[in-house]
């Protein structure tokens, strides 16, 4: 046992130079540059905790999505039913279902097929002559996977419009999405730039009933609703329920000023929304229309002429509110309403503190580990020190190789391991002294030590390996890390000391060929 | 000369404390139990849910009974101040708002508006009441599924006797621990949970260690009582269980007086699992041990083995 075959030094060698190789970055980088261009690897990931950055985790509210889609299936029915002059009653949603009743048996099939062309993904519960009508589980499924992609998307345009910041913007279950982005310095900008799904419409203000009448009555005249207006005066207004032009007929949304040089958004629609624009305008002329955003009333102008592609929403904004419009207008409106479950947001200084405060525990833990093993244990507890380097070494180099992130507590977990690494070693020291003890040699005293030791050591790192997996497995954020690099740590340690130790006290012992050993 | 914790010939009869060492376990784990189910734990926002900010006063430090003053204002119910580290650092923790998710929203702005411009935020968290139950879920089975394992591998590596007493051991630290966060009302969140773990994990890698050598000795001196087989192995690990606890202690040591305010609680109660696992490596779990009658198990392993 007391030899070390060549292959072996030479793989351990050749670990060490690949440490020391992905390693180098984390020394080499600078915050502009990157690692230099010669060394393969990156360096580490710092956590958003390190970095500075916000974590939003997000439900998106299907509810909502789910009862626009019902609305629209109740009104195609109304409008198919009466094309086709079929007689019904009780048309309306409830809960998760369209109910529908026929008036008269013979419409049955010409009903069906009006159904039948809604689209896949629905479910008909035909009771006598009253119909059912509801999502299916495919169609339930389809529909949030949709309303999903369509939000990630429509974040990604929100708060990366330049694709530069690298956010992290994830699908998490069926109904959320995990967005992380690091160096953010306020967090509040982010939640207001998704805080609105920014539906915008352009509607007809209706001028046969004022909203005070309409709110005296109880009512709005047929085809028209009343919507509150965004001032803080509690204004409302009776809108027609027809939409002119809508938020994807957009073209382009900038902030500008308007003639009073008041902060105001301006905008340029596509060629059909400025057909159907100028075409409603102009039929319109000194009548005053909405400009709406998410069921609120921004303005209401009178139209003074015939407008096409071209004009500005005006209204009680400050200049960050018309740029943060606009860039919302640009992304377009999100299919439904975000809802913030989980938010974790570090500011660059507290997490630069935090590395600060993590270098200088490491530093103090390397140092007293190290003068602590020499101590006790003289030149082999020098070998273990310079394991100790190598495991701390290979850590940070392996960290980088899988651009794993490296959290707080994952530092923490680096230190911990530091004080566990060395019990590798601690248990094959003390096995040779035992076998001192009984007066074997120093050859077959370090042959037994390590012999006897190996399974020991096994069992240990083993079951620690086991925690450490399930905390990855149960784990979220900053907790992974943790276990990242408890995991990491383990494996390391348990090479430097099997291997680099043993090598080290091999080459000594083949130089010294010492008779007695001191330990 | 060396540094020697532990005198190399050392034979202290660790089995004649057995009782006293139970009837303390006993005492510890009665007590952590009753003082969870009294007292409970000061769960942290990850578990209840709730909002968290930290600030820095950019003016000298902090005012606290000032800040307490404005921020009780708000109406935002049970608010809870208190210094965070540096003396200009502030920890602002606010219950979780009734209402929906906005109504925490917007919780958090009254609050950064009130602290105004004499404070720069450098943290803010915010869990709200669905996350809060998942996270406090998968803690649990973190835990649950950790300690199986471990009962599952050691089983695998040595007798059932082994298993059970292992687990008693890991047991009694983790509700030992769970026992001291409800003593000393630090605040028991996800970090708390992977704390509870690590020291789960490094219990057993003591008591592992232990065993293994209870094993080995069982095996060499087979004429010897149990008794004196199970004490030998104790005093022969004696030196390394003690040389590996100083090690760790030293690293956390370090990591509570520089590793910043927010690694502390987490250091702490790594230090008390080290001090607590190491306690029932010996007493705990050697002590159950000695319950068992190992050598006949051990014989008759060895028989059928032989006799393959």
């Amino acid at each position: 046992m007391v030899q070390f075959e060549t292959w072996k030094r030479v793989l351990v060698l050749f670990v060490m130079l690949v440490g020391v190789v992905f390693a180098l970055p984390n020394v080499m980088s600078n915050d502009k540059d990157g690692a230099p261009s010669f060394l393969p690897g990156q360096p580490i990931n710092l956590g958003l905790d390190l970095q500075g950055g916000s974590h939003l985790l997000m439900l998106v509210d299907m509810d909502v999505v789910l009862a626009e889609r019902l609305s629209n299936i109740t009104e195609t029915i109304r409008q198919d039913f009466r094309t086709k002059k079929i007689r019904f009653s009780g048309l309306k949603i409830s809960g998760e279902e369209v109910v529908i009743t026929l008036r008269d048996a013979g419409d049955k099939e010409a009903a069906e097929q009006i159904f039948t062309d809604l689209g896949t993904g629905l479910r008909r519960i035909i009771d006598g002559a009253t119909y059912r009508i509801s999502y299916d589980e495919a169609g339930l499924a389809e529909l949030q996977t949709r309303t999903l992609e369509q939000s990630i998307e429509i974040i990604r345009r929100r708060i990366d419009p330049d694709g530069t910041k690298e956010p992290i913007i994830q699908r998490q279950g069926k109904d959320r999405v995990l967005v992380q982005l690091p160096g953010v310095d306020d967090p509040e900008v982010i939640k207001r730039l998704l805080g609105r799904t920014a539906k915008l419409t352009f509607q007809m203000v209706d001028l046969r009933m004022t909203a005070a009448e309409a709110l005296d009555r109880g009512r709005t005249p047929p085809g028209t609703v009343l919507l509150p207006g965004d001032d803080e005066d509690g204004r409302s207004y009776v809108i027609e329920k027809r939409v002119i032009v809508s938020g994807e007929l957009l073209d382009s949304a900038t902030a500008s000023f308007d003639q009073n040089n008041r902060p105001a958004v301006s905008f340029t629609l596509n060629a059909t929304g400025a057909k159907r624009f100028g075409k409603a305008t102009g039929e319109n002329i000194g009548r005053p229309f909405a400009i709406i955003l998410d069921g609120k009333v921004v303005s209401a102008p009178t139209i003074q002429s015939q407008i096409f592609a071209n004009g500005q929403i005006t209204g009680e904004f400050s200049v960050a509110e018309t740029n943060e419009l606009a860039l919302i207008l640009r992304a377009g409106a999100l299919p439904a309403p975000l809802i913030v479950l989980e938010e974790r947001s570090i500011g660059p200084g507290l997490g630069a503190d935090s590395v600060a405060a993590g270098e200088i525990a490491a530093i103090v833990a390397i140092a007293l580990v190290i003068i602590y093993m020499l101590l006790s244990y003289g030149t082999f507890g020098l070998m273990a020190n310079v394991a100790l380097v190598v495991n701390i070494i290979l850590i940070i180099a392996a960290l980088s190789a899988i651009q794993a992130t490296l959290t707080l507590p994952g530092i923490a977990g680096i230190v911990l391991t530091m004080g566990m690494a060395v019990d590798a070693n601690v248990l094959v020291f003390e096995r040779i002294r035992e076998e001192l003890r009984r007066g074997r040699s120093v050859i077959s005293a370090i042959d037994g030590g390590y012999q006897r030791a190996i399974s020991t050591i096994i069992d240990s790192n083993l079951t620690t390996l086991f925690a450490a997996t399930f905390l990855y497995i149960f784990g979220s954020g900053p907790i992974k890390g943790f276990a990242v690099t408890l995991a990491i740590g383990i494996i390391t340690s348990l090479f430097t000391a099997v291997m680099v130790t043993r090598m080290l006290v091999i080459i000594w012992l083949e130089r010294k060929r010492p008779t007695t050993l001191e330990l | 000369m060396r540094l020697k914790l532990v005198p190399s010939d050392t034979s202290i009869d660790f089995l004649r404390l057995r009782q006293v060492a139970m009837v303390f376990s006993g005492l510890l784990v009665a007590g952590s139990i009753i003082l969870f189910s009294l007292v409970g734990l000061n769960l942290g926002i990850d578990f209840r849910g709730g909002i968290l900010i930290e600030a820095r006063s950019t003016a000298g430090p902090a005012d606290i009974s000032g800040l307490r003053g404005n921020l009780g204002k708000l109406g935002l119910g049970d608010i809870s101040l208190q210094s965070f580290g540096a003396e200009t650092d502030v920890l602002v923790r606010v219950q979780r708002q009734d209402g929906d998710e906005k109504a925490q929203i917007a919780a958090i702005e009254a609050i950064t508006s009130t602290l105004g411009s004499d404070f720069d935020i450098r943290r803010t968290e915010f869990v709200g009441p669905t996350v809060g139950a998942e996270l406090a879920q998968k803690g649990m089975l973190a835990v649950v599924c950790a300690l199986l394992a471990i009962m599952v591998y050691i089983w695998f590596r040595f007798e059932w006797q082994f298993s059970i007493a292992a687990i008693l051991a890991l047991a009694h630290d983790v509700i030992t621990t769970i026992g001291l966060f409800a003593l000393t009302a630090f605040e028991f969140n996800l970090a708390t949970v992977a704390a509870i773990l690590t020291i789960a994990g490094y219990s057993i890698n003591d008591t592992v260690v232990v065993f293994d050598r209870v094993r080995e000795n069982m095996r060499r001196y087979k004429s010897f009582e149990q008794r004196d087989i199970l004490n030998r192995s104790l005093n022969e690990t004696l030196s390394r269980t003690i040389m590996t606890s100083v090690t760790t202690l030293l690293a956390l040591l370090a990591i509570v007086v520089f590793g910043g305010a927010v690694l502390r609680d987490f250091a702490l109660a790594m230090i008390w699992g080290v001090l607590i696992g190491t306690y029932s490596s010996v007493f705990v779990a050697v002590g159950m041990l000695s319950r068992f009658d190992l050598k006949r198990t051990m014989e008759e392993e060895d028989e059928a083995e032989g006799a393959r």
